[in-house]
């Protein structure tokens, strides 16, 4: 018995140890690139193009202590210098002393020029918030470079995009989950004829994808005079967020307990203080989660704002702005990052600040459990 | 401050289920009805109905002298506690208490008087600002009948409120919804499964099975005289003995006698002449556990009928034993005086108290006597 109970014991902590290593090489992929993003965001252009970004962290690199111009030696030879002997190959490739420098000959033969290098611990730290300033602000922004030479050049005007995007994620957020929740209750709690048939037309409108729904729409939207505005993109996420939403909201408020509705009944609740008095608040989780699902696609989308929008200079979102920053800056990697990271900072802070709302239930202590 | 009637009432659920079957009922003003049976007995569906939270298939409810058909819950005067306690989990308990008030649009002062008056009653005053989930078991029933006190309905309508509890404050808060029945004198509508609830608390029974109303009485009358067989061996634990059996009259004495194979039991004089029209024919004899004694130790004035029988178990309760016996290959149970000596195996001789017995007709399970 006893050693079935032993065995179990290890077999669970073999198991949870493989989970954890799995989940940790997870975490490693898919942040190490991330946090290398961050922090090229902030570093200068030529520090880019000269080094990696873990350079930043604590390394031992080779660094100049003497410089000394010779003419004395004869490079077709072997020759000593410092108290270490070599070809002049050898030398251009560096030769190590047992005392830990290294002695190399920088240029070509006739300069003579000879380096004493030793290794030290050093890291990259010469960070700056230039890049941001560069590609956030619009018209003509003075940069001023690692040298301290100051110098004029045109911003990318992310910030505008910056807003634009939130003007079109908000509303496209909260309007689909406003309808959506309504959908749910009724569905969940209400008695009406064709309830059923309803619903499930409603969860068929699932399988329709966006794409197919494109043009049409477009064909309505210019119809409408709608084209280019933000009331379209609201629209159309509205549109097709929806019937995921209402399935998603419904299996949620569905779920919570009869009674405690019962009871909100005999004490007097029509179905709308229902809905506002109880559903809303006790749905706090379900609709934090599904708003992050919305918010995260609708910041995210390219397509449905590069149709609906187009080139209005006014209303581009960031994601359209990041992609022509791809095309006419393609080479500016301090200008990308900082870009990438523009658009990643409001997401990450949804989802730290909306988090909880997975992990923790509202509905604990409501009901016996 | 009313008394309630169902007349005639059906509960039919899709498809061909009878919850409830020709219930007809009068409960008086002031009244602690309780509604038990096990469950599926139609007990819950019958409140529920009453509270506006189910649809009647047929027949006519009345409040009062109103017809309440079709009133909506909260227009019926009535507050429900429920098994779960419903409690709405993100407010505090004030706020609980006060939800149905501030629907009914009291003025605020009002509320705080009703809410508070209320707490006092179940001394709850010290838990106002807490939330549900931060209350124990016993504390959020409290609550729950709270709620439903602060609003002074006409009936209180109580759903297994105790199941959730453990036996210790179940016990002590069957005491205090007794004690909160007198001090209200308010109609109450109780359901259990609990016989033992049924028995302490109520002023009336009604016992149900399968939809269909089996006896309503006062609880002692229900013990006495129970009218079927489900009734007698519903009511009281351990429950009734049954024995199938044939009344025979003695040729030589003239006196009636049960006999069931293995045992003769000789019936009262003055019983026998009720029993002339069901001489010679087959019958079902019940007697209660504590009208079977030891023969050693026979309270006085028990007429004694001798009963011998092997005992199976002995479970000794203290202050008595309850003794498993077979006769014959029919099992029993004995509740007898614990100084009895008794082992498992032992052959030994009861006093059967056949003024307390009941005879029942095997066919329509009707009582007879």
């Amino acid at each position: 018995m006893s050693v079935k109970i032993g065995s179990t014991r290890r077999q669970r902590r073999t198991s949870s140890l493989l989970v954890n290593s799995v989940l940790i090489l997870l975490v490693l992929i898919w942040s190490i690139p991330t946090f290398g993003l961050l922090v090229s965001s902030f570093r200068t252009k030529e520090d880019i193009q000269s080094s990696g970004w873990w350079k930043m962290l604590p390394h031992r690199e080779w660094v100049q202590v003497e410089e000394f111009k010779t003419k004395d030696l004869d490079p077709n030879s072997v020759m000593t210098i410092e108290g270490v002997s070599g070809t002049f190959k050898e030398f251009r490739a560096g030769v190590e002393s047992p005392d830990g420098t290294r002695v190399r000959w920088v240029g070509n033969k006739r300069r003579g020029r000879i380096q004493v290098e030793k290794r030290q611990w050093t890291m990259r730290d010469d960070f700056t918030l230039e890049n941001y300033n560069e590609v956030l602000l619009g018209g003509s922004v003075n940069i001023k470079r690692a040298d301290g030479t100051v110098k004029a050049v045109h911003g990318e005007d992310l910030s505008d995009a910056f807003l634009n995007s939130l003007a079109v994620s908000v509303p496209a957020t909260i309007i689909p989950i406003l309808i959506a929740a309504f959908a749910a209750y009724g569905f969940a709690w209400m008695k009406f004829p064709g309830r059923r048939a309803l619903f499930i037309l409603v969860i068929a409108m699932l399988v329709v994808p966006l794409q197919i729904a494109l043009v049409p729409i477009l064909r309505d939207y210019v119809k409408l005079d709608l084209n280019g505005t933000f009331l379209a993109v609201w629209l159309a996420h509205t549109g097709f967020g929806l019937a995921l939403a209402t399935y998603l909201l419904f299996n949620y408020i569905s779920s919570l307990p009869r009674d405690i509705l019962e009871s909100a009944f005999i004490d007097g609740a029509s179905h709308f203080t229902i809905f506002i008095r109880l559903i809303l608040p006790l749905s706090v989780p379900a609709l934090a989660s599904f708003a992050i699902f919305q918010f995260l696609w609708v910041w995210n989308d390219y397509l449905v704002a590069l149709i609906f929008i187009g080139e209005k200079k006014e209303v581009k979102v960031l994601t359209m702005r990041l992609a022509d920053l791809v095309g006419s800056r393609g080479s500016d990697w301090h200008l990308l990052t900082a870009g990438a990271f523009v658009s990643m900072i409001l997401p990450l802070a949804v989802f730290f600040g909306l988090q909880r709302y997975f992990v923790r239930g509202l509905l604990a202590g409501s009901v016996k459990g | 401050m009313a008394s309630v009637s169902y007349e005639h009432i059906y509960k039919r659920f899709s498809g061909d289920v009878i919850a409830v079957n020709d219930l007809t009922l009068d409960v008086q003003d002031k009244e602690f009805m309780v509604f038990v049976g096990p469950s599926g007995c139609g007990k819950s569906t019958s409140l529920r109905l009453l509270a506006g939270l189910e649809e009647i298939s047929e027949g006519v409810i009345k409040i009062g002298d109103r017809i309440v058909n079709d009133v909506p819950p909260k227009d019926r005067d009535i507050a429900m506690v429920f098994q779960s306690y419903a409690l709405y989990p993100h407010m505090s308990v004030y706020d609980n208490m006060a939800f149905g008030l501030k629907l009914r649009k009291m003025p605020k002062s009002e509320i705080d008087d009703k809410v508070k008056d209320a707490a006092e009653t179940l001394g709850i005053s010290s838990l106002l600002d807490r939330k549900p989930k931060a209350l124990s078991g016993g504390q959020r029933q409290r609550v729950a009948v709270g709620r439903a006190i602060v609003r002074h309905p006409q009936v209180f309508l109580l759903d297994e409120p105790l199941s959730n509890l453990d036996a210790k404050l179940r016990v002590e808060t069957r005491a205090n919804l007794s004690r909160l029945h007198q001090q209200l004198e308010t109609t109450f509508i109780y359901v259990t499964h609990d016989q033992v609830e049924a028995m302490t608390m109520a002023t009336r029974i009604a016992v149900l099975k399968d939809g269909i109303l089996q006896q309503v009485a006062s609880p002692q009358m229900l013990y006495d005289h129970p009218d079927n067989v489900f009734v007698a061996g519903f009511i009281g634990s351990p429950s009734m003995n049954f024995f199938d059996a044939t009344l025979v009259e003695q040729p030589d004495t003239g006196k009636m006698v049960v006999d069931s194979g293995s045992f003769r039991l000789e019936i009262p004089a003055h019983q026998t002449s009720d029993l002339q029209p069901y001489k010679g024919q087959q019958i079902i004899f019940g007697i209660r556990p504590e009208d079977i004694h030891s023969a050693e130790l026979t309270p006085p004035g028990v007429i004694p009928a001798r009963l011998s029988a092997t005992v199976d178990v002995t479970e000794l309760m203290g202050n008595e034993i309850f003794v498993y016996g077979l006769t014959g290959s029919k099992p029993f149970i004995a509740r007898v005086d614990p100084r009895t000596q008794v082992r498992p195996g032992d052959d030994i001789e009861f006093n059967v108290n056949m003024a307390n017995m009941h005879i029942f007709d095997p066919k329509t399970e009707l009582g007879i006597l």
